[in-house]
C-alpha cells in the first residue's frame, strides 16, 4: 500500500519548552492507526499542525496527492441550549441556500451516522455519542478520503464509544477512508484499530495495535 | 394613523430596523456578543452626544463611534481575559464622555433624552431614506458572508477546522453590528437598542431550528414590536419604546416558561 501521509524531522517548540522533536513516521493508505500517548504530549499539537492550523519549527510532512482531509476536533461549544437541528448542524458545512445534490448529500450522511431518524433533535439536547457521530457527519460532507478524530471518544459511555468505533471501522472498510485515531484508551484502540503511534517524551513509535502491549507495558 | 406624514415615516424606517435588527440579533445571539451590543450602545450614546457637541447629525456620530468601538472591543474581547471587566470599564469610560459632551455642547435635557430613549415620531423624509439604505447595506454585508458567517456564529471550532477565515467575519460582522445599533438607536434608543438586538433572536433560539427559520421568528418579533409600539404610542400618546420593550419582554417571558414548561414534561 502506498503511503498517504510522510513526515520528516518534525520538531515544535513553544518558547523554550520543546513539545516534540524530529518525529518521523507515515500513514499507509485505506489503513486505521492509534495516535496514543499521555495527556499533555502533544497530541493535539501534532494535529493542528498536520491540519495547518500550526507551524511546525522545523520539519515536513507532506499529503499524497488528492487526499482531502476531514478533520474532528475534540472539544465543541455546544450547551444544551444550543438550538440547532442535528441536520442543521451538520449542514453548517454547506452552503446556506442549499440544492437537490447538497441536501442529497446530507441526507446520505445523516444515513451513513445513523442520525436521520433523529435529524431534528436540537443538538443541545443530543446525547454525547450523537453529537459526536453529528461532528463526523459534519466533517464527511466534504468526502475525506482521510479523517483524524481528536479524543472523539473521550467524553462517552462505553455502549456510544462502541457505536462510534463501529461506525469509523465501517467508513474505513467500506469507504476506504484513512482513519489517524487520537485517544490515550489503549483497550478501544486494540479493539478497533490496526496501527498505533506512541507519542511520549518527545519521541514517537510505530508499530501494529496488536504488538502494542508487549512492546510498552 | 397613517395620514400622518411622520406616522408613515416611522413605520417605514421602523420597519427596516427591525429586519436588520432581528437579522443581525439571531448573529449577537450566537456569538455570545449580547454584552458587547450593550457597551456599542453606550459607545452610540457617547457618539451621539459627540455629533451634537460638533454640530452634525446624532446618526453620524454614533456611526463614527460605534464602528471604532466594535473594533476595538471586539478585539479585546476575543484576546482578553477579562472581559467582562474590560468591556466594562470601557462602557463606563464612554457613557461618562456621553454626558460630557452633551454638557459642554449646552444641548436642552429634551435633546439627551431622544438620543437615550429614541425619537422615531420626530424622523424626516430624509432621515428615513438614510435610515433605509443603512439597512440594505447592512443585511447585504450579512448576506455576503453568510455561509462562514453562519459557520463560524453557530460551530466556531468546527468552522476553524475547515479553515473558514474567521478572523475576516468577526471583523465584517462586527462592522455590521456597529452600525445595527446606530440605526436601531434612531428608533428605541441608544439605551435600549440592544432590545431589538437580543430579545428576538433570544425568543427565536427556543422555536427554530435552522438558521433560516430564527431568523425568520426573530425579524417577525422585532416587527410585531415595532409596529405594534408605534401604534400604542399613536394612541396613547406614552413613549414608543416603553411599548416596543414590554411588548419584547413579554413575548420573550412567554416564550421562555412555555419552553421550560414543554422540557419539564
Amino acid at each position: 500500500m502506498s503511503d498517504i501521509l510522510e513526515v520528516k524531522n518534525l520538531s515544535m517548540r513553544f518558547d523554550k519548552k520543546t513539545v516534540f522533536s524530529d518525529l518521523n513516521f507515515n500513514l499507509k493508505k485505506g489503513s486505521t492507526t492509534a495516535l496514543l500517548g499521555p495527556n499533555g504530549t502533544g497530541k493535539t499539537t501534532l494535529i493542528s499542525i498536520l491540519m495547518k492550523m500550526l507551524a511546525p519549527t522545523t520539519g515536513s510532512f507532506k499529503f499524497a496527492d488528492g487526499v482531502r482531509l476531514g478533520y474532528v476536533p475534540q472539544f465543541r461549544n455546544i450547551d444544551a441550549e444550543y438550538p440547532l437541528s442535528i441536520e442543521a448542524f451538520v449542514g453548517l458545512n454547506a452552503p446556506t441556500f442549499k440544492k437537490r445534490e447538497v441536501k442529497e448529500a446530507i441526507k446520505n450522511q445523516l444515513q451513513e451516522t445513523n442520525l436521520y431518524e433523529i435529524r431534528h433533535t436540537r443538538m443541545g439536547e443530543a446525547s454525547g455519542g450523537q453529537k459526536q457521530r453529528a461532528y463526523l457527519a459534519q466533517a464527511l460532507l466534504d468526502h475525506p478520503n482521510v479523517i483524524i478524530l481528536d479524543e472523539a471518544t473521550a467524553s462517552l459511555d462505553p455502549m456510544a464509544k462502541d457505536e462510534l468505533m463501529k461506525l469509523i471501522r465501517h467508513l474505513n472498510e467500506k469507504h476506504n477512508i484513512t482513519v489517524l485515531f487520537v485517544t490515550h484508551d489503549v483497550a478501544l484502540a486494540q479493539k478497533y484499530m490496526q496501527n498505533y503511534l506512541y507519542l511520549i517524551n518527545g519521541h514517537i513509535e510505530q508499530g501494529e495495535m496488536a504488538q502494542f502491549k508487549e512492546a510498552y507495558e | 394613523m397613517f395620514a400622518f406624514d411622520f406616522m408613515r415615516n416611522a413605520f417605514l424606517a421602523s420597519t427596516f430596523i427591525a429586519i436588520t435588527c432581528g437579522t443581525v440579533g439571531v448573529y449577537v445571539v450566537a456569538r455570545n456578543f449580547s454584552f458587547l451590543a450593550h457597551t456599542l450602545s453606550e459607545i452610540g450614546f457617547a457618539g451621539a452626544a459627540f455629533a451634537v457637541w460638533l454640530g452634525i447629525g446624532p446618526l453620524w456620530g454614533m456611526l463614527l463611534f460605534t464602528l471604532l468601538g466594535s473594533i476595538s472591543v471586539g478585539e479585546l474581547s476575543l484576546h482578553s481575559d477579562q472581559k467582562e471587566s474590560s468591556i466594562s470599564a470601557i462602557s463606563a469610560l464612554f457613557t461618562g464622555l456621553g454626558v460630557l459632551f452633551l454638557a459642554i455642547s449646552g444641548a436642552n435635557s429634551n435633546y439627551a433624552t431622544n438620543i437615550l430613549f429614541g425619537s422615531i415620531v420626530g424622523v424626516d423624509k430624509q432621515g428615513v431614506i438614510q435610515l433605509v439604505v443603512l439597512s440594505v447595506i447592512v443585511l447585504l454585508m450579512i448576506f455576503s458572508i453568510q455561509r462562514s458567517l453562519n459557520f463560524d456564529s453557530f460551530d466556531h471550532i468546527g468552522a476553524v477546522a475547515h479553515g473558514v477565515k474567521t478572523g475576516l467575519v468577526s471583523v465584517i460582522f462586527l462592522i455590521a453590528l456597529a452600525m445595527s445599533v446606530s440605526i436601531g438607536a434612531q428608533i428605541v434608543g441608544s439605551l435600549l437598542v440592544f432590545i431589538l438586538l437580543t430579545l428576538p433572536p433570544a425568543t427565536a433560539n427556543y422555536i427554530g431550528k435552522t438558521i433560516g427559520s430564527m431568523i425568520a421568528w426573530s425579524v417577525f418579533f422585532a416587527l410585531i414590536g415595532v409596529w405594534l409600539g408605534l401604534y400604542l404610542g399613536f394612541i396613547t400618546n406614552l413613549p414608543v419604546t416603553f411599548f416596543i420593550a414590554v411588548i419584547e419582554v413579554v413575548i420573550y417571558l412567554v416564550t421562555y416558561f412555555t419552553h421550560l414548561i414543554k422540557r419539564s414534561l
